[in-house]
């Protein structure tokens, strides 16, 4: 019951104090205009290469946009309390460490599933993008999906705040990654092999196959599959995160940086 | 005059050492714009426009350059708060905007590493050969260019003195001068209120400078000039701008409020 309650109280409290970016003068700025630009540029940008059409890159950006509050703002659940001085108690009180990053990370979700659904919502109405229906309920179950693994691969980034000070630039070269490797703007058949194989191990890969499936036509049973194998990442990512949290936890108390920035 | 160009001089100096130095600035500015300029080629490369891949890389470096200074232009001012020394400048006897403008251009100026990363990344990387049709107005293009987009960056500080999250103003916008202005995607594919619009903003031209020189058929100095025209009227209405906002921030008592 403690956990839960460290989790679940903890984790509002804590995305209300650290999260910066709640205000809508800087909430809109950074996680509503650009992402639905991120869209439409690169539909544009398909449209004069003569590349995929424009619902490819509405179902790929949308969903690969999820990353951007997972990364950034768990980021932050480290850097964040660092800034406030506040890691270092935190880091000493006995709760569970599941608990307090787990809880940190559901506000995270539901931010990022909300920067999905408003991207795509703008680039369907800008693009006059015409989508069936009945696509919908599964294509939200694969922002959902992308939404979870791009969190899990948060907090394995936010670990490495234990370490590294700038984690603004390695937060963006994350985000970079996601964006060219997973065929979110290239089909993965025009990439390079390494790269498409990189892209099997990488969080959005397969909820943007199975977005894009589901979009064409594939009933939620035949992308059901692709949506496991996203959860599944996510699942390691979050685990590879946990120990990760553990292991710079440890190794910044013995070098005494827990406060360092 | 002589003591505003000094003070302009030595704060351009100043300010692209300074930010040479800082890792964020740097990374923004060389790997960033490779970003784009990936994405680019292998869109272009499994499209159907192969021949298109060195205009991609012009683009993806203006396209860095407008990166840098969008973000590190909106934030100047921030930064000056921040650090203690915003009324300090205000209240000196040098005009603010002689401060302020030298810290635009050195964001802008910093982009330099964008052109440099992004064309030898082409270069190595995608084997896009380097030929251009007019190396030397290439080359002379380029500081119009960059000031430009600097000035430009002036004008939006100007603009965000009072708001203290000046850095979400740049981020937003980004993507949207990315787009109108044509640097990986022609204005001509956007809807037609687009074009007007592109040719207020100094990426445009800078990008047409740089895109005539390297090819043939263009008129480089005519864009060379419209940088020029654009970057006297950007420090005019950004040093207008700036007064009224100063004023405004004085009067309320909130110009140092972080």
């Amino acid at each position: 019951m403690s956990t839960l309650r460290v989790a679940l109280v903890g984790g509002a409290i804590s995305f209300r104090g650290l999260f910066g970016w709640l205000h809508p003068a800087i909430f809109v700025p950074t996680l509503i205009v650009p992402p639905i630009f991120q869209v439409l540029f690169f539909a544009y940008l398909g449209r004069a290469a003569g590349l995929e059409s424009d619902t490819f890159y509405v179902v790929g950006n949308s969903i690969q946009l999820a990353a951007l509050p997972g990364l950034f703002a768990m980021s932050h659940a480290i850097n964040g309390e660092r800034r406030s001085q506040t890691l270092a108690p935190l880091l000493a009180s006995p709760a569970s460490r599941v608990a307090l990053f787990l809880g940190r990370s559901l506000p995270v979700m539901a931010i990022g599933l909300l920067v999905s659904a408003v991207s795509f919502s703008f680039g369907v109405l800008l693009l006059d993008v015409e989508l069936p229906t009945r696509a919908l309920p599964t294509l939200a179950l694969a922002m959902l999906a992308a939404t979870f693994s791009c969190t899990a691969l948060g907090i394995a980034h936010a670990a490495v705040g234990l370490r590294v000070r700038e984690m603004a630039v390695f937060s963006n070269l994350v985000f970079a990654v996601l964006l060219v490797f997973c065929g979110v703007n290239v089909p993965l058949g025009d990439l390079p092999s390494w790269m498409s194989g990189a892209a099997e191990g990488l969080p959005v890969t397969h909820a943007v196959q199975a977005g894009r499936e589901v979009v064409a036509g594939s009933s939620f049973l035949s992308v059901a599959h692709l949506l496991v194998i996203e959860l599944a990442i996510g699942a390691a990512y979050l685990a590879a995160g946990l120990v990760l949290l553990r292991l710079f936890e440890r190794d910044a108390r013995r070098r005494a940086t827990i406060e360092l920035f | 005059m002589t003591r505003i160009a000094r003070i302009v001089a030595l704060g351009l100096l100043i300010h692209v050492k300074h930010l040479s130095r800082n890792a964020f600035d740097v990374m923004a500015t060389t790997i960033w714009p490779l970003v784009y300029a990936t994405l680019a080629y292998f869109m272009f490369r499994a499209g159907s426009q192969p021949e298109a891949l060195l205009l991609a890389s012009l683009g993806a470096t203006v396209m860095g350059i407008w990166s840098i200074t969008t973000v590190g232009a909106a934030d100047a001012i921030q930064r000056q708060r921040w650090a203690g020394v915003l009324e300090l400048l205000v209240a000196a006897p040098t005009p603010f905007w002689a401060v302020l403008l030298p810290i635009t251009i050195a964001t802008s100026t910093i982009g330099i590493y964008a052109l440099v990363s992004t064309l030898l990344w082409g270069r190595f990387l995608f084997g896009i050969p380097l030929h251009l049709e007019q190396p030397v107005i290439f080359v002379l293009a380029i500081p119009p260019t960059i000031v430009s987009i600097g000035l430009l960056g002036f004008v939006m500080a100007s603009v965000v003195v009072r708001f203290r999250a000046g850095w979400a103003v740049g981020n937003m916008f980004e993507y949207p001068v990315w787009l109108v202005t044509g640097l990986l995607v022609p204005v001509a594919l956007l809807p037609g209120w687009a074009e007007p619009i592109s040719w207020l903003l100094a990426p445009t031209w800078g990008m047409r400078a740089l895109r005539d020189a390297a090819f043939t058929g263009g008129a480089p100095l005519f864009d060379i000039a419209m940088c020029v025209v654009l970057s006297v009227a950007y420090t005019v209405i950004g040093a207008v701008l700036l007064g009224q906002f100063l004023q405004s921030a004085r009067r309320r008592a909130t110009l140092s409020l972080t």
